[in-house]
């Protein structure tokens, strides 16, 4: 058991964190935040060409080979640095989607019930006929809900194709908005998830070190100082979970992973807030678009109950 | 990241089970809790047991990944944890192994691997707990030896120790964490009482132990004078690394018997109860994950166990509880009933978040040692 990084998944790691911290900075995120989103088509051809999106591809066909904890490691970094964009759909449709795999086509996926960045995809996988906009709670992410429950997974439990036919509904190949959430795209959810925790935990602890109230820095007294500590054991207790569901891909430790990394992501950014006091309340800060992007990744894995169901029916199964 | 076994990993692991499968049929019955002498027999049997087949030394010697495949087919097998032998096994034992000289290292170790000598940890005193360092128990010099006065609390196995990790305060003048001594306290020396103390749980798993003008022979000092507080920081680390790795095994076997209860008893039927006991799943699910990685970056880091246990302890403490008050939904009006085990686990894991350092103190430890916050109080 070597439950750590390799020198390989550290530098990769690394290389993505250099080009986000680049091109993807909090004041760009907070520039962008002022308009309408916009889809920034130069740097998903330059994450295509470091290989995001062909990451898992064997080499043959121009992917990098890896698996994955790569991955993994990748979306914890978009999520940390607040990528915008249907990232975990276009990753997904690498191997389907012609141009998906180097950036130049930008694919999206109906889930939960929703569909991001609708009108700047190229392709939708899932059933997005007659969806209609809303006005997304994230500044950063353009939203439509899909009517009808068409090609949505169902709250509480899931059908089947027979059921979808004798329902008169269809499926597209693509399927990543069948009756299920794929569980490769909530585990990388769950991977943004936890890179957004990392952040706020990050932010807090920074704002607690350096603002002073009292005569003193605000991370000396203990509700603050305790307030942060809680903020990075549930990171750290996602992390554990996000990294092993990608070893083993197991639908089990990936409905946990879900769970914990949705809580991590929620409640740190909450916390984030707090800390920040009113600076946390205000449009410039970074604060809010994490717990804005946080809310909206948590219903992309479909309802709740459907990840506690299938853990408590692994209790039975296996002994846990 | 690898969460399988090396070849030689999965060579120890298959002996091991091998054996256990072949040892623990022949042990006999686990005494009543109440009988001392008993426990202090069955506890030091399974310490011979192991120390036999070669297994003796493995909380010390292995690396810590050999270390926590122990601790997890041990306990899956239902095999005998190290009861009265903690404090000597993963306190007091690292501690001389690291700090004592030769002579010290072949008096003390050979005994507690063999299962032959008890030790019990003297550290904790009625006015000084979290702030540890603030500790009065005096010792002076005289001639030979130390002569200790003072007063010991929350001493677990007290009772049958033959020896006890001792802290005490030798130079009354200096800061408070420099003038502390690290000693070996025979538990026969004239002048030591032993008061039980009864938990809330109606057990009696410690007690304070009172020192009257105790001669303890200099030639006991582990470490130098007035150093003992940083020889104590090498125990403390040990207790923080992979002590309740067993219990998270343990655990997930008593969630999937929750379940199984449920399902009988039909409380199964309610979603709220089956959402809990999910969401229980997810965080022991993660808890494990959580010591495969500390144990992984202890490795690392030539063994040394970080401040990862802190982080864990923090959530384990809080998931057994919640563990247990969920026991409580499954039981409904049993929960009430002291002769269902666990109304009595559900008394014990209150002690989670205080024993070993509270989930105050730890919080404390996260925020200054991993965040980098600023020394609070």
């Amino acid at each position: 058991m070597r439950f750590r990084l390799t020198d390989d998944q550290r530098a990769l790691r690394d290389a993505v964190r250099r080009l986000l911290s680049r091109r993807c900075d909090p004041a760009v995120l907070r520039k962008a935040a002022e308009g309408p989103p916009v889809l920034d088509r130069e740097l998903w051809r330059a994450l295509g060409a470091v290989g995001v999106f062909a990451l898992r591809l064997p080499e043959a066909e121009g992917g990098a080979g890896l698996g994955l904890p790569e991955a993994v490691l990748v979306f914890e970094e978009a999520g940390r640095a607040l990528l915008p964009g249907p990232l975990v759909a276009t990753h997904l449709a690498a191997a389907s989607v012609p141009g998906a795999a180097t950036g130049e086509t930008v694919v999206t996926a109906v889930a939960g019930g929703l569909v991001e960045w609708l009108d700047a995809a190229d392709v939708v996988c899932g059933d997005a006929a007659g969806a209609v906009p809303l006005r997304s709670v994230d500044p950063l992410t353009p939203l439509h809900r899909v009517r009808g429950g068409r090609g949505e997974p169902e709250p509480g439990g899931t059908r089947d194709a027979g059921d979808a036919a004798r329902a008169g509904e269809t499926r597209d190949a693509g399927d990543a908005g069948g009756m299920r959430p794929d569980p490769l795209a909530v585990l990388l959810t769950a991977a943004e998830q936890l890179g957004s925790a990392v952040r706020s935990t990050g932010l807090a602890a920074q704002h607690a070190r350096t603002r002073e109230q009292f005569g003193r820095p605000i991370g000396a007294f203990q509700a603050v100082a305790h307030l942060c500590a809680g903020m990075l054991v549930r990171t750290e207790t996602a992390r554990a979970a996000v990294y092993a569901a990608a070893v083993t891909a197991d639908p089990v430790d990936i409905a946990a992973a879900r769970l914990l990394a949705d809580e991590a992501a929620v409640r740190c950014a909450r916390d984030c807030l707090q800390v920040h006091g009113g600076m946390g309340f205000t449009w410039e800060s970074e604060v809010h678009l994490h717990l804005k992007r946080a809310w909206m990744r948590t219903r992309r894995g479909g309802e709740v109950t459907q990840s506690e169901e299938v853990l408590a029916g692994g209790l039975l199964v296996d002994g846990g | 990241m690898d969460l399988s076994d090396s070849p030689a990993e999965a060579e120890f692991r298959a002996g091991l089970r091998a054996w256990l499968a072949e040892v623990l049929p022949t042990l006999p019955a686990v005494p009543p809790a109440h009988d001392w002498p008993a426990r202090r027999r069955y506890d030091l049997g399974w310490q011979r047991t192991l120390y036999d087949a070669g297994y003796g030394d493995v909380h010390w010697d292995a690396p810590p990944a050999k270390r926590l495949i122990f601790l997890e087919e041990t306990e899956r097998a239902g095999a005998p944890y190290v009861g009265a032998g903690f404090v000597g096994l993963l306190h007091a034992g690292p501690t001389i192994a690291a700090e004592g000289t030769a002579a010290q290292r072949a008096r003390w170790l050979p005994p507690i691997l063999r299962g032959e000598e008890i030790w019990c940890q003297g550290f904790s005193e009625p006015d000084a707990g979290s702030d540890l360092a603030a500790l009065r128990t005096r010792a002076r010099r005289d001639g030979g030896h130390y002569v200790v006065s003072g007063s010991k609390i929350w001493t677990s196995h007290a009772e049958v120790a033959d020896w006890c990790e001792l802290l005490v305060r030798t130079d009354p003048d200096a800061p408070k964490h420099r003038g502390i001594t690290w000693l070996a306290l025979p538990m026969d020396a004239p002048g030591v009482t032993v008061r039980p103390l009864r938990t809330l749980a109606g057990s009696a798993e410690f007690a304070q132990v009172f020192l009257d003008e105790v001669p303890v022979p200099v030639g006991n000092r582990v470490g130098a004078e007035h150093d003992g507080w940083r020889v104590t920081q090498v125990t403390l680390g040990f207790e923080r690394g992979t002590a309740f790795a067993g219990e998270v095994v343990a655990c997930r076997r008593t969630l999937a018997e929750l379940a199984a209860e449920a399902r009988r008893n039909g409380r199964w039927d309610d979603p709220a109860l089956r959402r809990r006991l999910g969401r229980l799943h997810a965080e022991f699910r993660a808890l494990w994950r959580l010591v495969q990685w500390n144990v992984s970056a202890a490795e690392a880091s030539g063994g040394v166990p970080g401040t990862g246990g802190s982080v864990f302890k923090l959530a384990y403490s809080r998931a057994r509880q919640e563990l247990y008050d969920t026991a409580a939904e499954v039981l409904g009006a049993d929960c009430l009933d002291l002769d269902r085990p666990w109304t009595s686990e559900r008394l014990s894991s209150l002690s989670y978040t205080i024993a070993a350092g509270t989930s105050q103190i730890q919080y404390g430890i996260v925020a200054e040692r991993i965040l980098g916050l600023p020394k609070g109080r």
